[in-house]
């Protein structure tokens, strides 16, 4: 994963709650085999009104989303936070998120930041009045930047570690093998075991 | 210290923890599908690593799988995916079960049926419906990809305690109220957020009383109001399920594995973050009129004004007048199906309606199996010919219409009553319309040609 520190760009206002994951990339575009390429069909629904926020060209190129409560609810699909991540953005920021996007946002080093309402709300409101309009996000310092108002944000410390450093999370894990091999060595007998072909019955 | 039953399952499977680190928890089991697999195989490989635990992993086809046609009827992108899964496994040598075979089915139908799924496991899949194994009394959660790749390596995954809620119902259901309409109603109580991030314990004297499938049905919609897991303690009923199925423990290994189960349960005195308590004689059967599933109403009641922007967003996708009542809505589909509700028993609960009955000439109806031995089951009862004969297609196992990732999807404009789980804008396919409900209210819409209260509509099959 690619580390995370810092990020200046551009809003993108999605003021709408519980944006669940089959909005933001439906599912025909879930056959894929890649890991890239989903960026094009982010909210393909939505994107066919050419007023959707996305298509005005003034938010072209934001590189931190705004969007409502709830955000990411739904499915486990990765695919959803590749598809953000694909098009450009590299944080997202709202009141909460569905469990699993959140986890799938740390995991490929999109930035899901979470913020009070009131506070999402401002930035939802300034990025509509001033398109134009920069943030900084650090996550070193964990916190927010907009037309000079500072917010601090709260974010798993070991998630952060992970980012900061742009650490393959499989890696870490495999330092505790030791403690895994003796975890395996204590597991009760009766826990089922599925060999690769079935027995003959 | 009295602990809960996540509780005392988590601190089984803690490999190491650390202060300030989340735990590395080792799951016993590993279910893979092919939408959300074959990127995290081929990361696994380009990193130079293996499958740590194949015998610990069960992969099958469903969400992509043509339900009639065979596997010719994928579509080209569709066939890469099930080619890939059937490549990947032969690779790492995790047993799969393809189109065609006689396991085959939507993930979260087979590992009980097989009796994979059991009490007191960590059990893990790329698909958000994971919670449903929940209902065996084990920690059962949706990863996405990264994570797949990540316990295909390792076996193991890093996570936090989710907190315990206690969701407590008591009474008797009434006649014509399912497992289905009890989760509709929390989740229309509490909201779909109103569970976010928790591990929800599903108690009460109404849940003890639920058969293993109406457990599975609740556990099931779990993530539908934000919940990480959702579970209910093993008892008599659980054991009762499992014996004997094909993967479960068998002579003094069964005894043993007993003698544990009947350990899981939340001591008394153990501490929730919050308790939500129902009354089960309150419940109705419930019906979706809006894009999430908490936003119902009981069916004899209306569709409401709306409360917020989302739900007047909601309101013009269904293209529906606040107000009107909902059993005058007319629906051009129905869709029994889905890991939610396509179980022998469901098919039965809909077959009961349908006995002597027609569907309505407008209406176009599906059956889809949860699995192929739940399809062979049902046949060998007969049932099958009861829906055919009412004019319902019968198909082969598969998602199916439940998100419309094969051939089966809603017309733009279309209105259908599903047993399935999600009712978000174009899940059943782009422009579809959506309204959850149980397999007998469903089989009741088909016939009536409208959403109808099944309690009047057919009192002889309940
Ligand atoms: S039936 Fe529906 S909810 Fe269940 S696994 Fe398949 S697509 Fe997901």
């Amino acid at each position: 994963m690619e580390a995370f520190r810092r990020v200046q760009g551009r809003l993108a206002p999605l003021d709408r709650g519980n944006v669940d994951t089959d909005q933001i990339i439906p599912k025909q575009f879930l056959k894929r085999i890649e890991r890239s390429g989903f960026g094009p069909f982010l909210f393909y629904d939505w994107a066919k009104d050419p007023d959707f926020v996305l298509n005005r060209p003034e938010y072209r190129g934001a590189v931190i989303l705004v969007a409502g409560p709830n955000f990411g609810c739904g499915s486990s699909r990765e695919h959803a936070a590749w598809s953000i991540q694909d098009a450009g953005f590299r944080v997202v920021i709202a009141p909460s998120f569905g469990d699993i996007f959140h986890t799938n946002a740390l995991k490929i080093g999109l930035l899901p930041v979470r913020l009070p309402e009131a506070s999402v709300r401002r930035l939802m409101d300034l990025a509509t009045e001033d398109p134009s309009l920069e943030a900084t996000v650090d996550l070193e310092t964990q916190t927010v930047v907009a037309a000079g108002i500072r917010q601090d944000f709260e974010i798993d410390s070991f998630a952060r570690e992970c980012l900061l450093n742009g650490w393959d999370d499989i890696a870490l894990t495999l330092r505790h093998e030791e403690a895994i091999v003796a975890f395996e060595a204590a597991r009760p007998s009766w826990l089922p075991s599925i060999p690769a072909a079935e027995p003959a019955s | 210290m009295p602990r809960t039953l996540t509780q005392k399952i988590w601190d089984e499977h803690v490999v190491r923890s650390a202060e300030g680190e989340p735990d590395l928890l080792y799951c016993d089991l590993h279910l893979v599908h092919e939408v959300t697999s074959p990127q995290a195989f081929e990361s696994l490989r380009l990193g130079g690593r293996r499958v740590r635990r194949p015998e610990l992993t069960l992969a099958t086809m469903d969400h992509n799988t043509p339900t009639r046609g065979g596997r010719a009827a994928a579509d080209g992108i569709g066939r890469r995916q099930l080619d890939a899964l059937e490549e990947n496994c032969r690779w790492a040598g995790i047993r799969l079960y393809p189109m065609g075979s006689r396991h085959q089915g939507i993930v979260h139908v087979i590992g009980p049926e097989l009796g994979l799924t059991q009490p007191g496991m960590v059990i893990v899949c790329g698909d958000s419906h994971t919670s449903t194994h929940g209902a065996f009394g084990s920690i059962a959660f949706g990863i996405g990809t990264s994570e797949v790749e990540h316990v295909l390596a390792t076996q193991c995954l890093w996570q936090r305690r989710p907190g315990d809620l206690a969701v407590t119902v008591e009474g008797e259901l009434p006649l014509g109220v399912t497992a289905k309409d009890l989760v509709l109603g929390l989740i229309h109580r509490t909201g779909i957020a109103g569970g976010q991030g928790r591990a929800v314990e599903y108690r009460g004297s109404t849940v003890r009383r639920l058969s293993m499938e109406g457990r599975m049905t609740l556990c099931n919609m779990s993530i539908e109001w934000g919940a990480r897991v959702g579970m209910v303690a093993p008892d008599e009923t659980t054991f009762a399920y499992l014996e004997g199925r094909p993967l479960a423990p068998r002579g003094t290994e069964w005894e043993r594995a007993l003698d544990h189960w009947r350990s899981l349960f939340t001591d008394e005195g153990a501490h929730f973050e919050a308790e939500i308590r129902l009354q089960a004689s309150e419940l109705e059967p419930f019906v979706t009129w809006g894009t999430n599933p908490g936003q119902s109403a009981p069916i004899t009641g209306r569709v409401p004004e709306p409360a917020d922007e989302g739900a007047e967003r909601a309101l013009r996708y269904m293209a529906l007048r606040p107000g009107i009542a909902l059993q005058d809505i007319a629906i051009d589909r129905v869709f029994i199906g889905s890991c939610t509700n396509a179980r022998l028993e469901d098919l039965r609960a809909a077959a009961a309606v349908l006995r002597g009955r027609q569907i309505h000439p407008r209406v176009r109806a599906m059956v889809v199996p949860g699995s192929t031995q739940v399809r062979l089951q049902a046949e060998a009862e007969g049932l099958d010919r009861v829906f055919k004969a009412a004019g319902f297609e019968w198909r082969e196992a598969g998602c199916s219409m439940c998100l419309g990732m094969n051939p089966d999807v809603l017309q733009p404009g279309e209105r259908c009553a599903s047993t399935s789980n999600r009712n978000f804008e174009g899940r059943q396919g782009a422009g579809g319309r959506t309204h959850l409900l149980s397999p007998p209210m469903a089989a009741a819409a088909a016939v009536a040609g409208h959403l109808v209260d099944v309690r009047e509509f057919a009192p002889e099959a309940l």
